[in-house]
C-alpha cells in the first residue's frame, strides 16, 4: 500500500524535515475528503487533527446568531488548517466549513503531541513550522483589521 | 474663473475644459463611473493608461481622478469620453457622483505617467489591485486584452473590502473569457459569499507566472502596495519588473505647486506610476 510520505516530503510545510520524522509523520496521516458544507472543524469540539488542504476551499469562520456564519478567512490548495491541536485545551476555536469538495491529508494530532513529547526535536521542528504558518495567519488578521480598503484606512 | 470662460479641451493646463456627464453607472453603494464628454464640439483627449485627471465641481473644488475606461475607445482624440471611477469620500467627489446625465464638470488632463505596457510585451503580467485601485488598472487590463497575443499569461489578483464592494463585478467574467486569470478576494466575507476571504497577496500563488519574465504592476492603498511587493520579492521579481501607481495631494498637477512631491520626484507629472526601482527608498520612509 502506497503511503502519504511522498506527498508530505514534497509539501513545503515539511520542507528540510529529517526523512525519518517524515515516515512517523505519514504514520499519523490518512486522506480525507470533505463535501462542501462540510464541516473539518467545530468551535468547541476537541480538536485531534490538522490537515494539509490538497484541493478545494474551506472556510474558517465563526457562527453568529441572527447573522450566520462570518468568514474570517478561507484557505485552499496547500495551505496548513488548524493548529488547535497543539495548544491546550486542544478545542477548536473557530469553525471550518468546506466551501467546496475539499481533499486534504488529515494528520492525527493526538498522535503527534505523544510523539513531540516523547522526542523534543521533532517538537521543536513541528512547532517552528506552525509558528510560520501561525505569524502570516496573524499577519494577514491584522491587515484585514485595518479596513485598508475602507474610507479612512 | 466662471463656467462660461471655460471652453472646449484646451491646451493650457491650469484651464478647465467643460464636460457633460454622458453616464452614470453605480457601481458600489458609494462608487460611480461617470462618463465624460466634451460639452462643445471638440475631440475628448486621448490618454495612456494609469494617466488621471483633474476633475472640477463647479462651486465646490477640484480633485485628481484616475481615468478608468477603455484608451482603445472610439478613436482615441477624435471623440469618445472620458471614463473615471469616482469614490464619494469628500465634498469633490460627492458632487461629482451626485452629477446626472447632462451635469457640466470641468476637467484638466490628461496628466502623469502611466503604466509602461510596452515593456509588458513578451511577459508574463500580474497587475494586483487593492479597493478603488482597480479603477487606474482597468484602462491597463483594457489594453492587453485588445492584444492579448502580444503578452505572455496575464492574471488580475484583486482584494476588495467586501463582496458589496466589488469593483467591475459583471465585467470579470468577460475578461476571464478574453484571456485573464482572475483571482478575487474580499478582507470581510459574507455568509452568503463563497469565494477568498483573505488578503489579496493570498492570491499571488494562484496567479501563473514566470518570477524571470513577469511584471507586476500594483495600485491600491500603500500598505497593501508594501506587502504586495514583499511577497513578490520573496518570489523573484526584482525592483525593475515592479510598477506601482501612487497617490500623493495632486493639486496644480503640472508640478508646479509642489502639493504632491514624494521625495525627489512630483507624483504629478513624474507619476502616478513609478518603476519600484525607482521609489522603493522612499515607500518605507515616514512622512514623505
Amino acid at each position: 500500500m502506497q503511503t502519504l510520505e511522498p506527498i508530505l516530503r514534497e509539501h513545503p510545510f515539511f520542507q528540510g524535515l529529517d526523512p525519518g520524522y517524515i515516515a512517523l509523520l505519514a504514520g499519523c496521516a490518512s486522506n480525507v475528503v470533505f463535501r462542501p458544507g462540510h464541516y473539518l472543524m467545530k468551535e468547541g469540539e476537541a480538536a485531534n487533527h490538522f490537515y494539509i488542504i490538497r484541493q478545494g476551499k474551506v472556510s474558517i469562520e465563526i457562527a453568529s446568531p441572527g447573522r450566520g456564519p462570518i468568514p474570517i478567512q478561507t484557505v485552499g490548495e496547500g495551505d496548513i488548517l488548524g493548529w488547535s491541536w497543539l495548544v491546550p485545551p486542544y478545542r477548536w476555536q473557530f469553525d471550518g466549513r468546506a466551501l467546496q469538495e475539499t481533499r486534504a491529508i488529515a494528520l492525527d494530532g493526538q498522535c503527534l503531541r505523544g510523539k513531540c513529547e516523547e522526542d523534543h526535536s521533532l517538537g521543536y521542528e513541528i512547532l517552528r513550522r506552525f509558528a510560520l504558518v501561525m505569524a502570516d495567519r496573524l499577519a494577514a488578521t491584522r491587515l484585514q483589521l485595518l479596513d485598508l480598503y475602507g474610507k479612512d484606512p | 474663473m466662471t463656467a462660461a470662460t471655460l471652453t472646449g479641451p484646451t491646451a493650457d493646463p491650469t484651464l478647465p475644459a467643460l464636460y457633460r456627464v454622458a453616464r452614470r453607472a453605480r457601481e458600489t453603494r458609494d462608487t460611480y463611473t461617470v462618463a465624460l464628454v466634451p460639452a462643445e464640439d471638440a475631440p475628448a483627449p486621448a490618454f495612456a493608461p494609469g494617466q488621471f485627471n483633474m476633475l472640477y465641481a463647479f462651486g465646490v473644488g477640484e480633485a485628481p481622478i484616475s481615468i478608468s475606461g477603455d484608451p482603445g475607445s472610439g478613436d482615441p482624440g477624435k471623440g469618445g469620453s472620458l471614463v473615471h471611477t469616482v469614490r464619494a469620500v469628500g465634498a469633490v467627489t460627492r458632487a461629482i457622483c451626485g452629477l446626472k446625465p447632462g451635469g457640466v464638470v470641468g476637467v484638466r488632463g490628461p496628466f502623469g505617467r502611466g503604466w509602461t505596457l510596452a515593456a509588458a510585451q513578451g511577459k508574463d503580467v500580474m497587475v494586483v489591485a487593492g479597493g478603488l485601485g482597480l479603477a487606474p488598472l482597468r484602462p491597463a487590463i483594457y489594453h492587453i486584452l485588445a492584444r492579448r497575443e502580444r503578452f505572455g499569461r496575464v492574471s488580475l489578483l484583486y482584494g476588495a473590502r467586501s463582496p458589496a464592494d466589488v469593483l467591475y463585478a459583471r465585467q470579470m467574467a468577460g475578461w476571464r473569457r478574453a484571456g485573464l486569470g482572475v483571482h478575487l478576494t474580499v478582507d470581510q466575507g459574507t455568509a452568503s459569499w463563497s469565494g477568498d476571504v483573505g488578503l489579496v497577496t493570498r492570491l499571488i500563488p494562484k496567479a501563473s507566472f514566470d518570477p524571470g519574465n513577469t511584471l507586476a504592476l500594483i495600485c491600491g492603498p500603500e500598505v497593501m502596495m508594501r506587502f504586495t511587493i514583499a511577497e513578490l520579492e520573496k518570489l523573484g521579481l526584482g525592483r525593475q519588473q515592479i510598477y506601482l501607481s501612487m497617490e500623493r495631494n495632486m493639486t496644480c498637477a503640472v508640478g508646479f505647486c509642489g502639493h504632491c512631491q514624494f521625495g525627489p520626484q512630483f507624483v504629478c507629472k513624474d507619476g502616478p506610476v513609478f518603476p519600484y526601482s525607482q521609489v522603493a527608498g522612499l515607500l518605507r520612509q515616514r512622512e514623505v
